[in-house]
């Protein structure tokens, strides 16, 4: 056995201490559907706490995709609409040009936002929407099993590449965060992770961020986290965050890439 | 005196979404229907409409689907392949129950087609093109005074209902002028309250959620269930026609729209020969005047379906006469306009061919 | 260092072990014990722990609640509480 374990101490004595961190309340009481190590319920969480900080669960709409984050819904204690594959950005242009002073996001995987919706991302960010968009980049399909996204690696496998990704079957990764970054109508584009405690304070101040800007009306703040996928990457969550600094973060560099003039 | 003016059925519709008080337009280019936003652009516009050129008619409906979800009054137009582009949200917005206007200028197909007018897209508009158990309303108008006025009637049945109301007009209807008077009606006696908007969650109530995912399949059949139960009760209560000359009618002409004009221009011809021919003009496609057909189907020594496509609403023509009276079908496609004397000419082929059964006592 | 502590909601974790690898202070380890899910949750081992709220930050399920021991003698002024737009700060005096 392993270093000995001391009685568990379940419930250690807090008398006199005061409580320095909590789940939000702004998540829903639900327990997470996610698999067990998944970046998505940490960017739920941080989303969350950061829209109670700034007191603004009453002025906010979120748009959930379709994917792994389709029960978004069921977490997010704001007001929602879950959107057609693809499609959350234009669904949630419309909420936002209905509700010019309301907080707007959109939360959306790599699938939904890079294959099926890149029109969409792409034209909501040209017109510089003024909306939050949150893009989770884990390299795969997770929901439908596992299978190739438009971020994959090359040379990753995927229940749609079982050799790996190549030139042939699928052509490059996608960097559309990169592509997003090029249009004037972008406000702040910026890459995070949850891989590490500091990666996810980065995150809450992107986030925070992101709203200030909202409510600055510069235009469109576009938010890629670089994920995990512990099931769909058939690998442990502590593998799968060693493997994604290794593997992902070459090709998708963490970091601002456009930020208000 | 009301204003009357002289406008293109794309226009006058659009001018009448302007004062229904539509306060949102997401579209995209197409003919024959383009003025709609071209008109919205400019006067929507300045009149306080929020209207969207979208990227694509997939993006367009799901900003429809967006904007009524939170709350507003909203539209979007497109003809036949933009249609079919939508029907997936289509699907989206009747699941959610979301009240819209959606307006075809139905123009010939299949695929590219031509952009001539044409009745092809009735099995998609009533039989549903999108997936799954959903109907529309579908007001088919045939003047482009009716293009203005089923704007109203659209929006209020979409917020009476929370249900996507569609016009569905042809490129004949959308081009061509005649005379419009603009109906009185202040859009603040019509705004309904909608609670179940997502306008932002006060701390008084659990979110709100506009969503078509139901995992659970009994969550999915009681959805289905409340569905069906509108449908009926819409079938019930919301059915329009018209009937023309139909009192000593022998014989009966079905056919909506563009069709329903040309065909009464046939009957007037086949009156003057002696031939006693009624006009049945079904207003509402869904739903589809059954009742009606099924109570005059009795006296009647043959029904003739006129379409400007291969034959789609005669089969609900069948439907609702169950046999009770012989039914034809003469149409046109590819977007040819038939013309009056084709229809008087069927009316006569029709009138020699079948045989006078004794009529039942009613 | 300061004197912290943490609570699991043991029925929620999952037993994703990444709280275990972000603690600078390596006090917690999965339990040999199994929660209704089936899953080892995580638990207090030692009481060497900062309250640095590291493994609450990257826990996924938000299962963990993090206390620190004030500091001797200074006790909380003001809370501030419902900071809404415009920062309208209430102050409510905690030694009432």
């Amino acid at each position: 056995m392993a270093q000995e374990i001391m009685e568990e101490m379940i419930t250690p004595d807090v008398e006199g201490m005061e409580c320095v961190y909590q789940r939000p309340e702004t998540l829903l009481d639900a327990r997470f559907h996610y698999c067990p190590g998944c970046g998505h319920s940490v960017v739920h969480r941080v989303l969350m706490e950061v829209i109670q900080e700034l007191a603004i669960t009453e002025k906010t709409v979120g748009v959930a995709p379709v994917g792994c984050s389709v029960f978004a819904d069921r977490y997010m204690g704001v007001d929602m609409q879950g959107a057609a594959h693809g499609r959350a950005s234009a669904v949630a242009t419309a909420v936002k040009r209905i509700l010019p002073d309301r907080y707007v996001f959109s939360y959306q995987g790599d699938g939904d936002l890079a294959a099926i919706g890149t029109a969409e991302t792409i034209h909501t960010c040209n017109r510089g929407e003024n909306i939050l968009i949150v893009f989770i980049n884990n390299a795969i399909y997770g929901m439908t099993g596992g299978q190739m996204a438009p971020t994959t690696l090359l040379g990753m496998k995927t229940s749609t590449t079982p050799t790996g990704r190549t030139l042939e079957i699928g052509g490059h990764p996608l960097k559309i965060t990169e592509l997003v970054a090029q249009l004037p109508g972008v406000a702040y584009v910026t890459r995070q992770s949850v891989h590490t405690p500091n990666a996810v304070r980065q995150l809450k101040k992107a986030l925070t961020k992101s709203f200030q800007y909202q409510k600055e009306v510069r235009g469109t703040c576009f938010v890629e986290v670089v994920s995990n996928c512990p099931s769909g990457w058939k690998m442990t969550p502590l593998q799968a965050n060693a493997w994604l600094v290794e593997n992902m973060f070459p090709l998708y560099p963490p970091g601002d890439l456009r930020t208000p003039q | 005196m009301a204003d009357i003016r002289l406008m293109k059925g794309n226009e006058a519709l659009a001018e009448a979404a302007i004062r229904a008080g539509c306060q949102a337009y997401f579209g995209y280019p197409i003919t024959p229907q383009s003025e709609v936003l071209e008109y919205l652009a400019n006067e929507g516009r300045k009149r306080g409409m929020i209207v969207l050129q979208a990227e694509s008619e997939v993006a367009s409906i799901n900003m429809v689907y967006g904007a009524a979800g939170a709350g507003a009054r909203v539209m979007t137009s497109s003809s036949s392949p933009g249609i079919s582009l939508m029907m997936e949200g289509i699907s989206y917005i009747a699941c959610a129950e979301l009240p819209c206007l959606l307006v075809n200028v139905n123009r010939g197909g299949p695929g590219l087609g031509t952009i001539q007018p044409s009745q092809g897209d009735y099995f998609q508009a009533v039989k549903g093109g999108g997936h799954g158990d959903y109907r529309l309303i579908v007001l088919a108008p045939s003047s482009v005074q009716e293009m203005a006025d089923f704007v109203y009637d659209a929006f209020d049945l979409a917020d009476k209902y929370r249900n996507p109301v569609m016009i569905l007009a042809d490129g004949a209807l959308g081009q061509m002028m005649e005379k419009v008077a603009f109906r009185e009606y202040d859009p603040k006696d019509h705004m309904m309250v909608k609670p179940w908007a997502t306008t932002g969650k006060p701390s008084t109530r659990p979110p709100n959620v506009i969503t078509t995912l139901h995992m659970l399949p009994e969550q999915m059949e009681e959805v289905n269930r409340r569905l069906q139960a509108k449908y009926a009760g819409i079938q019930q209560q919301e059915v329009r026609y018209e009937l023309l000359d139909a009192e000593d009618a022998e014989y009966l002409v079905v056919a909506y729209g563009l069709a329903a004009r040309i065909a009464h221009r046939g009957i007037q011809l086949a009156r003057a020969r002696g031939h006693k021919v009624g006009l049945l003009r079904p207003i509402t496609l869904f739903p589809y005047p059954e009742k009606v057909l099924k109570s005059m189907a009795k006296r009647l020594q043959g029904i003739l379906v006129v379409e400007m496509n291969a034959g789609q609403m005669v089969e609900d023509v069948r439907l609702a006469v169950e046999g009770r009276a012989p039914v034809q079908f003469y149409g046109r496609m590819g977007g040819i306009i038939p013309s009056p004397d084709e229809v008087t000419e069927a009316l006569e082929k029709m009138i020699t061919t079948t045989v006078t059964h004794p009529v039942e006592a009613d | 260092m300061a004197k912290g502590a943490v609570t699991f909601d043991i029925e929620t974790c999952k037993g994703c072990e990444l709280c275990i690898d972000a603690c600078p202070q390596d006090s917690l380890q999965l339990s040999p014990n199994i929660n209704a899910q089936g899953y080892h949750y995580a638990v207090l081992v030692k009481d060497n722990c900062t309250g640095c709220t590291n493994c609450a930050l990257v826990c996924p399920d938000a299962v963990i609640t993090v206390y620190r021991e004030t500091k001797k003698g200074k006790v909380p002024v003001a809370r501030v509480t419902n900071v809404t737009e415009n920062i309208t700060v209430t102050l409510t005096d905690e030694r009432k």
